[in-house]
């Protein structure tokens, strides 16, 4: 059993809580950077894929699991990111300075689209950004001359520092960027948490009364918690253009917008473990469920349809069983031995509520 | 003659979405939940009538069948609740936003793995014939669809305002616990509600079928009902109706008078035109709240 003995209000704040998982993350970036000695090409670009999904996942975790406001229009986002970042690059930006510029671009718009979205709470935000989310097909159709419309855009080759990076060719190289890309936008959202602003975050989320009683100004910092989010977003959305390799007005469609949801929901609101739980389900769900098909019902057997309903399936089960998501569940494993003979079963029950009208705020 | 006639064909349209709107606002009313997933009890309800009616499944008459189906999706709702929902008992919003975005997904799954993925036509007596009314050509089935949404949403309208279980239900979304003690069985009200919208989505299935073909994507109509009760105004059901019927009349007026890519976005920027300007929607039943 390990203790933490907090001896000053810093100790709260500390990047990491003590040494033990100083050391655990710091094998884990090594593991991270020798991954492409350990495992085939083929396995590195899936990797590749759940670290994109990771950082989407931290980007919408920041507005829907510490500010506690829920969004289905991120696929909008990462679509700006995304043809952003193209675009900048065509003007003949570099990318040094295209890839960043995206996210903050994607930021602005973000924090710009959250200022009339400030009025709104749970549900009619929820809608509003559906609405976010269906507008960005039409609107890059329309905007064609930029976005290349209906036929599309592909994303140049990366020159970074003279180092040229492209995902099919060099897929190690890629992996390198994106992994450089989370481990930044990890620590900023780790670092944002221990801020001030991070944690007037939690007390909008938490309650919006008290926060406003305790000096937070709630409009301001939601604005700022979405300009934030949507700028980790585009810059995720930059990334996915380059692992598809080709991207249209479809490709950011409301089905991305709900499975992020879905995914940070499963990997565990509120915390940035679940935004790479979440990814690696997400990232690898498909390709068990095929295996599984094929190994039950024998190949060549199609259903269509199974992906998705299975991952309803088993997002119900997590909502209903598992509130929390993966990372609350692996909590309860690791506090279970932290306890060991102590620990007992009713120790997370849920707490009974009540419901109160949302109407009349 | 032509402006009559969009119009009229837009009322039909906006019918069907008012009726998918009043799903929402049913739910929302009595349990402060959204139903992200009434669209696709729309479509699920439309196909158990399919599957009734149609010669190659039962073959039952549709004046049987119709009303079956109704009862059957009744049940389903309430069962739904019992099983699933009752779990998430005073928990936010988001949890039941994204546990009904979920069954939406399952219902999907299993009607395209039961029915097909091909759309599919209900023979429905309603399909036949056109009534020609004064140089306006009116589908027998749109008829049929106005006149049912404006007697449903009266009758829902008379039940929560007048009955004691309207009134019940009403009490029970506002204050969980206030209404405990007032004597309201809170959880089987809810149950209740979820089975009266189930019943209301049969409803706006079989209309929605009778007016054309139907495949397990239909569901996703339910955005735009979303928008038309958010435009009504979410918790009011003659909104809904009305929300329902600008969205539908809009898309046929823009898709004859706006270029080909902005008429699709209209109904899309009118919700968030709404949202901006009076963000409870145009007929709110709420009154912002004096301390």
């Amino acid at each position: 059993m390990r203790i933490q003995f907090k001896t000053s209000y810093d100790h709260d704040i500390r990047l990491f809580p003590d040494r033990h998982s100083l050391l655990v993350y710091g094998a884990l970036i090594v593991l991270a950077l020798a991954l492409p000695l350990l495992i085939n090409e083929f396995y590195i670009g899936e990797v590749t894929n759940v670290l994109i999904w990771a950082i989407a996942g931290l980007g919408l975790m920041l507005l829907t699991g510490q500010t506690g406001q829920a969004s289905l229009g991120h696929a909008a986002f990462l679509a700006i990111g995304c043809y952003a970042n193209t675009i900048l690059i065509e003007q003949g930006v570099p990318f040094v300075l295209a890839f960043p510029l995206a996210g903050v671009l994607t930021g602005v718009v973000g924090a710009i689209i959250a200022i009339p979205a400030l009025r709104l709470h749970g549900i009619y935000l929820a809608i509003a950004t559906i609405a976010l989310s269906i507008l960005a097909d039409d609107i890059i159709v329309l905007l064609e001359p930029w976005t290349g419309g209906v036929s599309g855009k592909f994303p140049d080759v990366i020159r970074l520092f003279g180092i040229e990076i492209e995902r099919w060719t060099m897929p190690v190289r890629f992996y390198y960027l994106v992994l450089g890309v989370t481990v930044i936008s990890t620590l900023f959202y780790r670092n944002l948490l221990r801020s001030p602003l991070g944690r007037a975050f939690a007390a909008v989320r938490d309650s919006e009364v008290s926060a406003t009683a305790m000096g937070v100004h709630i409009a301001r910092t939601k604005a700022t918690a979405f300009g934030l989010s949507c700028m980790i977003t585009g810059w995720a959305g930059a990334l996915m253009g380059y692992y598809a390799g080709a991207f249209n007005n479809e490709t950011f469609s409301l089905v991305i917008s709900i499975t992020l949801l879905m995914m940070i929901v499963i990997g565990g609101l509120g915390s940035i473990h679940g935004a790479f739980f979440g990814a690696v389900v997400v990232a690898f769900l498909p390709q068990g469920l095929s295996i599984l098909k094929d190994s039950v019902l024998g190949s060549g057997v199609a259903i269509p349809g199974l992906e998705t309903g299975v991952f309803g399936m088993i997002l119900i089960l997590f909502i209903l069983f598992e509130p929390m998501g993966l990372y609350g569940r692996w909590l309860k494993i690791r506090i279970w031995f932290e306890l060991f003979p102590f620990a007992r079963k009713d120790m997370f029950r849920r707490q009974k509520s009540y419901l109160k009208t949302e109407r009349l705020r | 003659m032509d402006g009559v006639q969009l119009l009229v064909s837009g009322l039909a349209n906006g019918c069907v979405y008012g009726l998918i709107a009043l799903g929402f606002v049913l739910i929302y009313k009595a349990t402060e939940a959204v139903n992200f997933a009434q669209g696709d009890f729309m479509m699920l309800g439309a196909f158990v009538t399919l599957g009734l009616t149609n010669a190659e499944y039962l073959d039952l008459p549709f004046w049987v069948a119709a009303p079956l189906s109704i009862a059957i999706m009744a049940g389903l709702g309430y069962l739904l609740d019992l099983l699933i929902l009752r779990h998430l008992f005073g928990q936010n919003q988001t949890a039941v936003v994204i546990l009904t975005i979920a069954l939406g997904f399952v219902i999907r799954f299993f009607a395209g793995a039961i029915w097909g993925h091909e759309p599919q036509t209900l023979e429905s007596p309603l399909a036949l014939g056109d009534v020609q009314l004064a140089g306006v050509v009116l589908g027998l089935a749109d008829i049929a669809v106005i006149v049912v949404t404006v007697l449903l949403t009266w009758s829902l309208y008379q039940f929560f305002q007048r009955t004691k279980l309207g009134l019940a239900m009403q009490a029970a979304s506002q204050n969980q616990m206030a209404a405990y003690f007032m004597g309201i069985p809170v959880r089987r009200v809810q149950g209740l509600i979820w089975g009266l919208s189930g019943a209301t989505a049969a409803v706006a299935g079989i209309l929605f079928a009778s007016k054309g073909a139907i495949d397990p994507n239909a569901g996703l109509l339910g955005i735009k009902a979303f928008a038309a009760a958010v435009i009504g105004g979410f918790g009011s059901l003659p909104g809904a109706l009305a929300g329902g019927l600008i969205v539908g009349v809009i898309e046929p007026f823009a898709a004859r008078y706006l270029a080909a890519g902005y008429s699709q976005i209209a109904p899309y920027v009118l919700l968030l035109a709404v949202l901006v300007f009076r963000p409870h929607g145009l007929f709110s039943q709420v009154r912002t709240k004096k301390v």
